[in-house]
C-alpha cells in the first residue's frame, strides 16, 4: 500500500514539473525543470525494477543531455526580456489539440488487460543489467553496431555544423 | 507446275513489278521500268491461261490463316475455277496491252515510274479481288483497286491548271466507292452473322443444304452487296465519279474504267449468284436500277463534247446494261459482255489516247475533224471499236448485246423497249462521236494540223490486237443459230466452272424469235449508222457551240444537272456540318474545356500551396491532429464497429 | 541487487502518466517559440513514450521493449546533438531563436 502512495506522489510530481518545464517564460528554468522530471522518471523505472535503464537515463538524459542544453542556452546569452511568446488564441488552441490527444489515448487504453491489475512478475530479473546485456548481445547485436555508427555521424555533423564558417560572417 | 504454284507466282509479278518499280524506280531508265511492268503482267497472262487450260472444277489455295475464332475462320485463300480465270485473263491480257500503249502514252511524263508502280500495284489487287476465295481476300482487292483508282485519277495532281481538278476528282471517285464499300461491309457482317464463314463454297453449300436461310436476311445482304456494286460500278445514284475520273490519264480510264475495276460490281454479283437467286425482289431492284442508268446515260452522252466524256458516259451505260442481264439472272450473259466491252471499250479509250495524244493533248472534239487520213492506223482501229459498240452485225459487241436483248423480250417487254432506245442513242452518240472527230475539215486550226501525227508502234499495236478482239469476240458465246456444237461456249464454260451457276441458265429463245430479234437490231444499228453518215459527212453539221444548244440537247450537255443536284443535296449540307463541327464545337467546347480543366488543377494548386506555411508549430498541431484522427479511427474500429 | 516487488503498484497509473507527460510534451511543442525549448519538450515526450515501454515490458516480463528503450535514447541523444548544433548556426544566420522567424520553407 505505501508502494501504492510513492508512485501516487511520484507521478504527480513527475506531471507537476513537466507542466512547470512548458509553462515558465525563463528558459533556464525550463531546463532545471526538466532535469528533476528526468530524475523523477528514473525514480519510476526503479519503482518497476527497471535498473539498468534507470542508470542510463540518469546518466545520458540528465547528465549529458540537459548539460549540454544549459551550455548552448548559456552560449545565445538570452534574457527574459526578449524571450517570444506566441499569442493566446494559438496557446489556446494547443492546449484544446494536447488534450484532445490526451483523451483519445487514454480511452485507447480502456479495455486493455492491465487497467486494474496490479504488478504481476513475470520475472524479477529482467530488468538487471546481467539479463539486457544478455538480450542485447544475442539478439540485438546487429542494431548495436549500427548505433555505434550512428553515433559517428552524429559526431561528425554536430562538429562540423558548429564550426565557423569564415565566409558566412561576413 | 502444280497449281498452287502458278496461282502464287501469277500474284506475285505484278506485286514484284511494284516493288522493283516504285523502290527503283527513280534510277531506271525509262525502257527498262515500262518493261519491267509490262513484262509482269504480261507473265501473269501467260500463267493464267496455263491455268486455264488446266481448269478442272473449283480448286481453292490456302496460304495463310488470318482470323481463327471458334466461329469464324477466315483464310487468305485463292480460288481457281471458270469464273476467277476469265476474269484473270481479261485483267492481264487487256491489261498488258494497256502497259505496252502505256510506255509510248506517258513517255513525257515526269512521274512515268509511278505511273507503272500504280498501274502494278493496281493489278495486284485486282487480282486478289477475283481471285479471292471469300469475302474476305475480296474485300482486300476491293479496298485495293479503290486506292489505286484514286491515286491514278488525282496522277497529274501537280499539274498547273488542272491539278486542284485532279485532286478533286480522285476525292470524288474515292468518296463515292467509299459509300458502296460500306454496303460491302454491312453485307459482310450479315454473311458472317448468318452464315458463319466467308468463304463461297461453304455458303453455297450451307443454301443448298438449308433451304430455310432465306426470307429478309438475304434481302438486306444482296441490296448491300449491290449497294456495293453500285459504288464500284457506277449505277445511279453513285455514278458521278466516273465522268470527272476522265481527268486521269488516258491508260488509267482504260484499264480502270472500262475494262477492270467498274467490273469488279458485276463480278461480285456473278460471285454471289447463289444468294441473288434467293431474293428476287433485289434482282427487281437491279434490274431497274440498271435501265434507268443505262438510258440516263446515253441521254448525257449524246452531246457531250470532250472525247472522253462521251466514252465515259458510255461506259456507265454499259454497265447498267450489265445490271440488267444480271437483273434476269443471266449471269453468264452478264459476263460475256464483260468481255467483249473490256476489248472495244479498251480499244475505245485506247484509241482516243492515241487521238490525244496525236491533237497534242487537245480532247475537245469540235476542234478535231479530218483526222482519218491523218491518223489512219488509230482511224481504222476507232471505227471497228465503234461498230462494235453499236451492234453492227457479226462484230462482238452485236451478240453480246443481242443475248441481253433477248433476256429482256422474254421476260419483261418495257425493258426491252427501254433498252431498244438506249441501244440506239449508244449508237447515235458513238456514231456522231467517230465522225466528227475523223471525218470533215479540221476544225483545230493550221498550226496544230501540222503537228498532228500517228502515233507510234508502243500504241497501234494494243489497237490493233484489241480491234481484232473485238471483230472476233463475238464467236465465244454465238447463239444457238450458228455453228450448233459449239454454240453458247462460255454459257456452258462458265456454268460448269462456277458454283451455282450449273442451276442458272439464261433463257435461249427459240429460233424464229431469235432471227427477228437479230435482225431489228441490225436493222437499227445500220440505220443509225446511215442517219449518222448522212448528217456529219454529207450535210455537214458539226457540233453545235454551246449557246446554239436547244432545250434538251441543253439538258444533255449539262448531264441532266445531276452533278449540281448532288451539291446542293448532299455535299454543301456536309461541308457544312463539318465546318460548323470545326470551329463551334472543336474550338469552343473541347479547346476551352481542356483549358478550364488546366486552369481549374492550377487554381487549386495555388490554394493548397498556402499551407505549407512554414510554421514549424502548425506542423506540429497538424501532425498532432492527425494522430488523434488516427487512433480514434482504431478505438472505434475495435470498440464500437465491431 | 534484487528488489521486492510485491502486488501493490498497479500498472495502469504509470501508464496514465506516461500519457500525461506525452500530451503536455505535445502541447509544450506547439506552444512555445523558443527553439531550444522545443527540442525539451521533444525529450520530453521521448521520456514519455519509454516509460510507456518500461511498463509494458514489466508487465510481460520481456525485456525486448527495454532494449527498444535503449536504442531511443541512443537516438535522442545523437538527434538532440545534431538539434542543437543546428540552432547554433540558426542562431548565427538570424541572431534570433524564435521559431517563427524560420519560416523560409514556406509556399
Amino acid at each position: 500500500m505505501s508502494l501504492q502512495i510513492i508512485s501516487i506522489i511520484l507521478g504527480s510530481l513527475t506531471l507537476a514539473t513537466a507542466l512547470l518545464v512548458v509553462l515558465s517564460k525563463h528558459p533556464v528554468r525550463s531546463v532545471i525543470y526538466l532535469v528533476v522530471t528526468f530524475f523523477l522518471i528514473t525514480s519510476m523505472y526503479i519503482m518497476m525494477n527497471a535498473q539498468f535503464l534507470a542508470i542510463v537515463n540518469m546518466i545520458v538524459y540528465a547528465g549529458a543531455i540537459m548539460v549540454l542544453f544549459l551550455f548552448v542556452l548559456m552560449l545565445l546569452n538570452l534574457n527574459k526580456e526578449i524571450e517570444p511568446v506566441n499569442t493566446r488564441t494559438a496557446q489556446f488552441t494547443a492546449l484544446i489539440a494536447g488534450g484532445s490527444l490526451f483523451l483519445i489515448l487514454i480511452t485507447a487504453l480502456k479495455d486493455t488487460l492491465i487497467l486494474g491489475e496490479s504488478f504481476r512478475q513475470k520475472n524479477e530479473q529482467i530488468g538487471l543489467v546481467k539479463e539486457l546485456g544478455n538480450l542485447l548481445f544475442t539478439k540485438y547485436v546487429v542494431a548495436f553496431e549500427i548505433t555505434s555508427i550512428l553515433f559517428i555521424a552524429a559526431m561528425v555533423g554536430a562538429i562540423l555544423l558548429a564550426k565557423r564558417e569564415k565566409q558566412i560572417i561576413e | 507446275m502444280p497449281q498452287d504454284l502458278t496461282l502464287i507466282l501469277l500474284l506475285s509479278f505484278p506485286l514484284l513489278g511494284f516493288a522493283i518499280n516504285g523502290i527503283f524506280g527513280k534510277q531506271l531508265p525509262k525502257m527498262v521500268i515500262g518493261s519491267i511492268a509490262t513484262v509482269a503482267v504480261f507473265a501473269s497472262f501467260l500463267l493464267a491461261t496455263s491455268l486455264f487450260s488446266r481448269l478442272d472444277g473449283t480448286t481453292i489455295v490456302n496460304l495463310f490463316n488470318v482470323l481463327d475464332f471458334e466461329n469464324l475462320q477466315i483464310n487468305a485463300s485463292f480460288q481457281i475455277d471458270a469464273l476467277s480465270i476469265w476474269m484473270t485473263l481479261i485483267i492481264t491480257g487487256v491489261g498488258s496491252l494497256i502497259h505496252l500503249f502505256s510506255i509510248g502514252y506517258m513517255s513525257h511524263d515526269e512521274g512515268f515510274y509511278k505511273f507503272f508502280t500504280y498501274l502494278n500495284l493496281f493489278i495486284f489487287s485486282m487480282l486478289i479481288l477475283v481471285l479471292g476465295s471469300n469475302y474476305f481476300v475480296l474485300f482486300f482487292g476491293w479496298e485495293g483497286v479503290g486506292m489505286c483508282s484514286y491515286l491514278l485519277i488525282s496522277f497529274h495532281y501537280n499539274d498547273a491548271q488542272k491539278g486542284i481538278a485532279n485532286s478533286l476528282a480522285g476525292r470524288k471517285a474515292f468518296i463515292m466507292n467509299r459509300i458502296g464499300d460500306v454496303g460491302l461491309l454491312v453485307a459482310l457482317f450479315m454473311i458472317i452473322g448468318q452464315f458463319n464463314t466467308l468463304e463461297y463454297t461453304k455458303i453455297g453449300h450451307l443454301i443448298e443444304s438449308n433451304k430455310a436461310l432465306t426470307g429478309g436476311a438475304m434481302f438486306f445482304i444482296t441490296l448491300s452487296l449491290f449497294i456495293a456494286a453500285t459504288g464500284k460500278s457506277a449505277q445511279i445514284p453513285l455514278f458521278t465519279w466516273l465522268p470527272d475520273a476522265m481527268a486521269g490519264p488516258t491508260p488509267v480510264s482504260a484499264l480502270i474504267h472500262a475494262a477492270t475495276m467498274v467490273t469488279a460490281g458485276i463480278y461480285l454479283t456473278v460471285r454471289s449468284n447463289f444468294l441473288f437467286e434467293l431474293a428476287p425482289f433485289t434482282q427487281n431492284i437491279i434490274l431497274y436500277t440498271g435501265l434507268a442508268t443505262t438510258l440516263f446515260a446515253a441521254f448525257m452522252a449524246l452531246r457531250q463534247n470532250d472525247i472522253k466524256k462521251v466514252l465515259a458516259y458510255s461506259t456507265v451505260s454499259q454497265l447498267g446494261l450489265m445490271f440488267v442481264a444480271l437483273g434476269f439472272g443471266a449471269y453468264t450473259v452478264a459476263l460475256f459482255h464483260v468481255t467483249t466491252h473490256a476489248f472495244f471499250k479498251a480499244l475505245l479509250f485506247l484509241g482516243s489516247g492515241s487521238v490525244i495524244h496525236g491533237m497534242h493533248e487537245e480532247q475537245d472534239i469540235r476542234k478535231m475533224g479530218g483526222l482519218a487520213k491523218l491518223m489512219p492506223i488509230t482511224h481504222f482501229t476507232f471505227l471497228i471499236g465503234t461498230m462494235a459498240i453499236s451492234g453492227i452485225p457479226f462484230l462482238s459487241g452485236f451478240f453480246s448485246k443481242d443475248e441481253i436483248m433477248a433476256q429482256a423480250l422474254h421476260h419483261n417487254t418495257f425493258a426491252y423497249i427501254v433498252l431498244v432506245i438506249a441501244v440506239t442513242m449508244t449508237a447515235v452518240y458513238m456514231f456522231r462521236l467517230y465522225f466528227l472527230t475523223f471525218h470533215g475539215e479540221f476544225r483545230g486550226g493550221d498550226q496544230l494540223k501540222s503537228k498532228v501525227h500517228e502515233s507510234g508502234p508502243s500504241m497501234t499495236l494494243p489497237l490493233i490486237i484489241l480491234a481484232i478482239l473485238s471483230i472476233f469476240g463475238g464467236l465465244l458465246n454465238l447463239p444457238g443459230l450458228f455453228f450448233k456444237n459449239s454454240a453458247h461456249w462460255f454459257d456452258h464454260f462458265l456454268s460448269a466452272g462456277t458454283f451455282g451457276l450449273n442451276h442458272i441458265h439464261p433463257v435461249h429463245l427459240d429460233f424464229a424469235t431469235s432471227i427477228q430479234l437479230m435482225i431489228f437490231a441490225s436493222i437499227v444499228a445500220l440505220s443509225v449508222l446511215i442517219w449518222a453518215y448522212l448528217n456529219y459527212v454529207k450535210k455537214g453539221n458539226i457540233a453545235k457551240d454551246d449557246k446554239d444548244l436547244n432545250g434538251w440537247e441543253r439538258l444533255s450537255a449539262a448531264k441532266l444537272f445531276v452533278d449540281e443536284l448532288y451539291n446542293v443535296l448532299i455535299v454543301n449540307p456536309i461541308l457544312a456540318i463539318s465546318d460548323f463541327t470545326g470551329k463551334i464545337i472543336d474550338i469552343k467546347l473541347l479547346r476551352n474545356g481542356v483549358y478550364a480543366l488546366a486552369d481549374g488543377v492550377l487554381n487549386s494548386a495555388n490554394i493548397s500551396r498556402k499551407w505549407q506555411s512554414g510554421f514549424l508549430s502548425s506542423y506540429l498541431f497538424w501532425m498532432v491532429f492527425g494522430l488523434i484522427i488516427f487512433v480514434a479511427y482504431y478505438i472505434l474500429k475495435i470498440s464500437v464497429w465491431h | 541487487m534484487q528488489a521486492n516487488m510485491s502486488i501493490g503498484t498497479s500498472l495502469d497509473f504509470f501508464l496514465f502518466v506516461a500519457i500525461a507527460l506525452f500530451a503536455i510534451g505535445a502541447i509544450g511543442a506547439m506552444t512555445r517559440k523558443n527553439m531550444i525549448v522545443l527540442l525539451m519538450c521533444i525529450e520530453l515526450m521521448l521520456n514519455a513514450v519509454n516509460l510507456m515501454l518500461v511498463t509494458f515490458s514489466t508487465y510481460y516480463g520481456n525485456g525486448d521493449a527495454q532494449i527498444f528503450v535503449f536504442f531511443t535514447m541512443v537516438v535522442a541523444a545523437a538527434e538532440a546533438t545534431v538539434g542543437l548544433s543546428i540552432i547554433i548556426m540558426a542562431y548565427r544566420n538570424l541572431k534570433s531563436i524564435d521559431i517563427d522567424m524560420y519560416n523560409q520553407l514556406k509556399n
